[in-house]
């Protein structure tokens, strides 16, 4: 079984996730590393493998062309190979062209099983994995916390506002994974220092089927508004009433 | 009552650190030569290494396929590096010979002007600059900044970096050093393997090179178990600093003395502070203090955000934003306190670990790179043809004692020792020592154990500021400006006796910067209970000094420093 | 002029109060604005739609859209948009909805923006950024232009509005049935978890003893929210690490943060700094989280805590 797990590689959280003021968007020039977030794939991926006893685990990912070497920490946990798809149409890319270029690859490693993760330690709340199978036209199941691979499909358990559901689809399908679904493994030191031997190919744009130029623009950055009057108040025995007016005031009973 | 920490020796010994490999031998990572810490002495060796392996291809070959191998504990190499610093660029010259351009190293300029001040705690009194002090011709670095331009040389030249990897054990087999033991990851704080657990790995290698840095877990252990240890104990100071973003750019080095130090002789507060301009719109600002203070009320964090106070450099921090702090203890026992012997069968010491720092210059760094150069040419010996590996790593010590490391600790061997007299009669001394470049007063000074202090309990806590959050900061938040991030759930890496007398828990709470210790409940019999937030820790290693044992933590933990 | 279409979420038998927030906002920028309800037996619920400011409400009834199932639903939203020439499609956060709207995107190659808090009459969204630090003012430069907007970001005003009912066609692709619902979901049973709740009520040191743990959980469920914990409380055993709020543990942004006893130390703060609403309970005035609380009582919170909590279950009764 062929698995590919699709990550991002973000601005290390040491160097200061902060916004370009040149670009008003984030800066990416400092250290990369692997989405805290999707550490929880390559993991499933890996557990995968070792449950079927045999396969192959490849991380995909788009991004510049230092991001290789924060893909080597997936291939440090385990992952056979990397592929990256770098170009410079593609910086800035919104979700459409995330998609179009991780969708493009992936065409190509024609895989069993895609996984994402659940967020993007950088972008937040992004459902990328949802734009990619629509253009792959493969099932979707999302917010996944336990999920099983037998006979050709899968069988996730997706946690969602009301519950978990259970859910399953056929082989080839795409998969986002929640952080609740394992506990990562550290890279053993034989797998940090055989990660530079194992196979990381670099594809561009239009290696992968060209690129698609954004659908949203950012305009401007403002400080957040301010948090309105803040008050503080002694108790002098109805702070309960007052805390309960509050509460009633802000309609949050 | 009178309390040293010396009473109250921590649950540890050396030989906690030392054992045979355990691992299967066909599970063993075997690599040509190891380096334990990627701080500027370890990461000169494995610059140097890889300049000799380009030379001579064929030697190398013998080396196999991880021809050198730096374990750093940090997150990242830099992540635990923290000094001044000013940087005197001989070593690097040296390591770089022919190869790099100075322009090329990542420095923030020269020094081009400097004060030395006399403080007390309304006024700046400029006085002449120390001889030991001057500092021209010397360049402003960040330890941090040039630890990951360092790494980087490092990897290019063939080196494998493994960050996250802490080395727990020496491995010692009938006599010889064979590598070190790795960590474990994934342990619950009861010591439980969690879901993830990693067991650490054997890693032996032809020779080890230990770089640890000051408080060297492995160093420490090797010295005792070797007897290489110099009969007079090392000593430390604490050195807390900040980095700030600043509105006016400063224009000189400055180092001061005094205030907030007290000069009495009982007090024994020696040390002072820098403030040194990184480029047009940064500052650094520290104070380092000796650990043999015997006050339980001294707090070198809170003793900064004193300092900060004083109107002159208020003046400098004005407007601007505190970006980093962080802490790191300074081997300050000098000449006198050296290891008899800086290598042992298999094993080579270099950098802080082994005290190589001139404490009146301030310098340590241009020492460390030059020791680590030198360990790799001595370990690339051990490769030739017909070569003794005792030879080889003997002439290390032999290139030690012939560098101009050991001439210029010579010279300025007694002035640390002075200053136990206190501040004035020190000051004397040490004039008397610079002038006859070493030779008056004559001798070797003794150095008594930091932890041997007798204690003392004054109110210096009282005039401590309320942290502000504008110039003056709490632990707490501090703690968080060092980019710690440490997991909760680990096992406690601290040693120490958690049920002592009172002064001593507050010796405790108040010397460590990051709030690791908390004076607890009373037991009624005069002593109290130490309570610990070891995720808290920034691997300082002040605990060592006074009466605890700092020991590594899993790998990655502590602070992700970036420009200290 | 604007043609607005907006996701009409449902769950056991009445609209998502989100879905209807998002429809009252979209009802205040002016065009034409639609709803667009899918499942199966979903007709009878249209009309209300109306009140919250729908003229038309397109109804896709369908066995197989009975599962709440993303991909089927990508595939109605775009044969309306197509057909019907709607530009804009908004959507109020979910599971569900996030899905729908990325698919959506790429069926359509339309702009999609999302965590929004609010959007203007020209077509400008306000998205909060690095844990709401910066806010961010983005917009579309596709033709259709793909919305979805932050839980809670507005209230559902009713203005007693009618809409007329649609049929709206439903013809599915291949791959959008695949996947099937074998169990679906039913309500929880225990207190939602702290990363989904709403409301979280957090205790700190200053309740004293481990046992005071029990004021904070009587609170959270007077309010209906979960229980959160400080890292001193946790390294002391006092509550399970899962609980814990802060750099080194969860993050969460609820409606409604109520802090016992904690004193805002900034490794807690980092954790729970964009809760829109913050309520702190400690008896040291100088505690910092006072700075960022926005009300703040400096009192004993044993003696508040048991009467707040009762004047809420009166209240909620």
């Amino acid at each position: 079984m062929k698995i590919a797990v699709c990550v991002k590689a973000v601005p290390d959280a040491a160097s200061g996730r902060r916004i370009d003021p040149a670009t008003n968007r984030l800066d990416r020039s400092g250290e990369l590393t692997i989405s805290d977030w999707d550490s929880y794939p390559v993991e499933e991926a890996l557990k995968l493998k070792e449950a079927a006893g045999e396969g192959e685990v490849v991380v995909v990912s788009m991004g510049p062309e230092r991001a290789l070497d924060a893909l080597r920490k997936a291939l440090a946990m385990g992952a056979d190979r990397a592929v990256l798809v770098t170009d410079p149409s593609l910086e800035g890319a919104d979700l459409l062209g995330t998609a179009k270029a991780l969708a493009g690859a992936l065409e190509q490693e024609s895989p069993d099983l895609v996984l994402f993760g659940q967020q993007s330690a950088d972008g937040g709340g992004a459902c990328l994995w949802a734009a990619v199978a629509e253009r792959l036209h493969r099932p979707v199941v999302s917010q996944v916390s336990e999920l099983s691979v037998e006979g050709g499909s899968i069988s996730g358990k997706r946690q969602t506002e009301y519950g978990y559901d259970t859910i399953r689809a056929p082989l080839p399908a795409v998969v986002a994974v929640a952080d609740s679904i394992n506990t990562p493994r550290y890279p053993s030191l034989k797998g940090i220092m055989g990660a530079k031997k194992k196979p990381q190919e670099t594809r561009s744009a239009g290696d992968v089927g060209g690129a698609e130029g954004p659908g949203t623009t950012v305009l401007a950055l403002n400080p957040p508004p301010a948090r309105g009057e803040a008050q503080k108040i002694d108790d002098d025995g109805t702070a309960a009433e007052k805390i309960l007016e509050f509460l009633a005031e802000k309609r949050l009973v | 009552m009178t309390v040293r920490p010396s009473d109250f020796p921590p649950p540890w010994s050396p030989g906690d650190a030392i054992q045979a490999p355990t691992d299967p031998v066909d599970e063993r990572i075997d690599v040509g030569f190891l380096i334990v810490g990627a701080g500027p002495a370890g990461l000169a060796a494995a610059i140097r290494l890889g300049q000799l392996a380009e030379d001579h291809p064929e030697t190398a070959e013998r080396l196999g396929d991880v021809p050198v191998a730096v374990l750093e504990k940090g997150k990242a190499p830099g992540s635990h590096l923290l000094s001044g610093a000013v940087v005197n660029p001989r070593g690097l010259q040296r390591l770089f010979a022919g190869r790099k351009r100075m322009d090329e190293l990542p420095f923030y300029g020269a020094v081009e002007a400097e004060s030395v001040l006399f403080l007390t705690k309304r006024k700046a009194l400029r006085i002449p600059t120390p001889p030991t002090m001057v500092n021209d011709r010397n360049y402003i670095a960040s330890l941090s900044q040039l630890g990951r331009f360092l790494a980087d040389e490092a990897e290019s030249g063939g080196a494998t970096i493994l960050p996250e990897t802490s080395a727990e054990k020496l491995l010692v087999d009938s006599g010889r050093v064979l590598g070190v033991r790795t960590g474990d990851r994934g342990r619950g704080r009861d010591g439980e393997q969690l879901g993830n657990f990693e067991p650490g790995s054997d890693i032996t290698a032809r020779v080890t090179i230990l770089a640890e840095g000051t408080q060297g877990h492995l160093t420490g252990a090797a010295l005792e178990h070797f007897g290489l240890a110099s009969d007079n104990p090392q000593v430390w100071a604490l050195g807390v600093k900040e980095v700030w973003k600043v509105a006016k750019p400063l224009d000189r080095v400055i180092h001061t003395m005094g205030w907030p130090l007290r000069p009495g002789r009982k007090y024994r507060e020696f040390g002072g502070s820098f403030i040194y301009p990184m480029g047009e719109d940064m500052v650094t600002v520290g104070l380092v203090v000796g650990l043999d203070y015997t006050d339980s009320e001294l707090s070198v964090h809170d003793l900064l955000q004193e300092l900060k106070t004083h109107p002159r450099i208020r003046k400098i921090l004005e407007g601007g934003e505190r970006v980093q702090w962080g802490a790191k203890t300074i081997p300050e026992g000098g000449f006198v306190a050296l290891p008899k012997r800086f290598h042992a069968p298999g094993l080579l010491l270099s950098g802080d670990g082994v005290g190589l720092v001139n404490v009146p210059a301030l310098k340590g760094i241009h020492y460390a790179i030059e020791s680590g150069r030198l360990a790799a040419e001595a370990a690339w010996k051990t490769l030739e043809r017909g070569a003794s590996a005792r030879t080889a790593l003997a002439s290390y010590d032999e290139s030690l004692r012939e560098s101009f490391i050991w001439r210029d600790l010579q010279e300025v061997r007694n002035m640390r020792q002075a200053f136990g007299r206190g501040f004035y009669v020190g000051g004397a001394l040490a004039g008397a020592m610079t002038a006859t470049k070493g030779k008056f007063p004559p001798g070797n000074a003794r150095t008594e154990r930091d932890a041997e202090q007798k204690l003392i309990s004054t109110d210096r806590a009282k005039s401590y500021p309320e942290p502000d959050g504008k110039l003056t900061f709490d632990k707490l938040s501090s703690v968080f400006a060092s980019g710690n991030r440490t997991r909760d759930d680990q096992p406690n890496h601290i040693r120490i006796q958690t049920k002592v007398p009172r002064e001593l828990a507050e010796l405790w709470a108040h010397m460590c910067p990051a709030q690791v210790y908390e004076v607890g409940e009373t037991d009624g019999d005069g002593t109290v209970q130490v309570k610990l937030a070891p995720s808290n820790c920034v691997q300082c290693g002040a605990i060592t000094a006074k009466g605890g044992r700092l020991t590594p933590p899993e790998g990655g933990s502590g602070p992700e420093y970036t420009v200290t | 002029m604007a043609k607005t279409l907006v996701f009409l979420e449902h769950h056991e038998g009445a609209i998502a109060k989100g879905s209807l927030g998002v429809l009252s906002k979209a009802a205040t920028l002016g065009g034409e604005v639609a709803g667009v309800l899918i499942g199966s037996g979903v007709r009878g619920i249209a009309d209300s739609a109306g009140a919250y400011g729908a003229s038309t409400v397109w109804v896709a009834e369908d066995d197989r859209l009975a599962a709440p199932l993303p991909q089927p639903r990508v595939d109605v939203l775009a044969s309306l948009v197509r057909d019907e020439g709607y530009d804009t499609v908004l959507f109020a956060q979910s599971v569900l909805a996030a899905d729908v709207a990325a698919g959506l995107a790429a069926r359509l190659d339309a702009g999609l923006n999302w965590g929004l808090v609010d959007l203007t009459a020209d077509g400008i969204g306000k998205s909060p950024a690095l844990s709401d630090t910066v806010y961010v003012d983005v917009g579309w430069t596709s033709a259709v232009k793909l919305a979805i907007f932050r839980s809670g970001a507005f209230d559902a005003t009713s203005n007693g509005g009618t809409a007329e009912v649609k049929d709206a066609a439903v013809s599915l692709e291949d791959f959008s049935t695949r996947a099937e619902m074998v169990e679906q979901a039913h309500a929880e049973q225990q207190g939602p978890s702290i990363e989904d709740a709403d409301v979280i009520v957090a205790g700190g040191r200053g309740l004293g003893e481990p046992e005071k743990f029990a004021l904070a959980e009587e609170l959270a469920q007077a309010l209906g929210g979960a229980v959160a914990a400080t890292r001193a409380v946790v390294d002391a055993g006092w509550y399970p690490y899962s609980a814990q709020v802060g750099q080194t543990g969860k993050t969460v942004s609820p409606k409604l943060y109520v802090a016992l006893g904690i004193s805002g130390a900034i490794q807690h703060k980092v954790g729970m700094q964009s809760s829109n609403v913050i309520v702190a309970i400690n008896k040291d005035p100088n505690a910092p989280i006072f700075e960022f609380a926005d009300l703040g009582v400096v009192g004993d919170l044993h003696a508040i805590v048991p009467k707040l909590t009762e004047l809420v279950r009166a209240r909620r009764s």
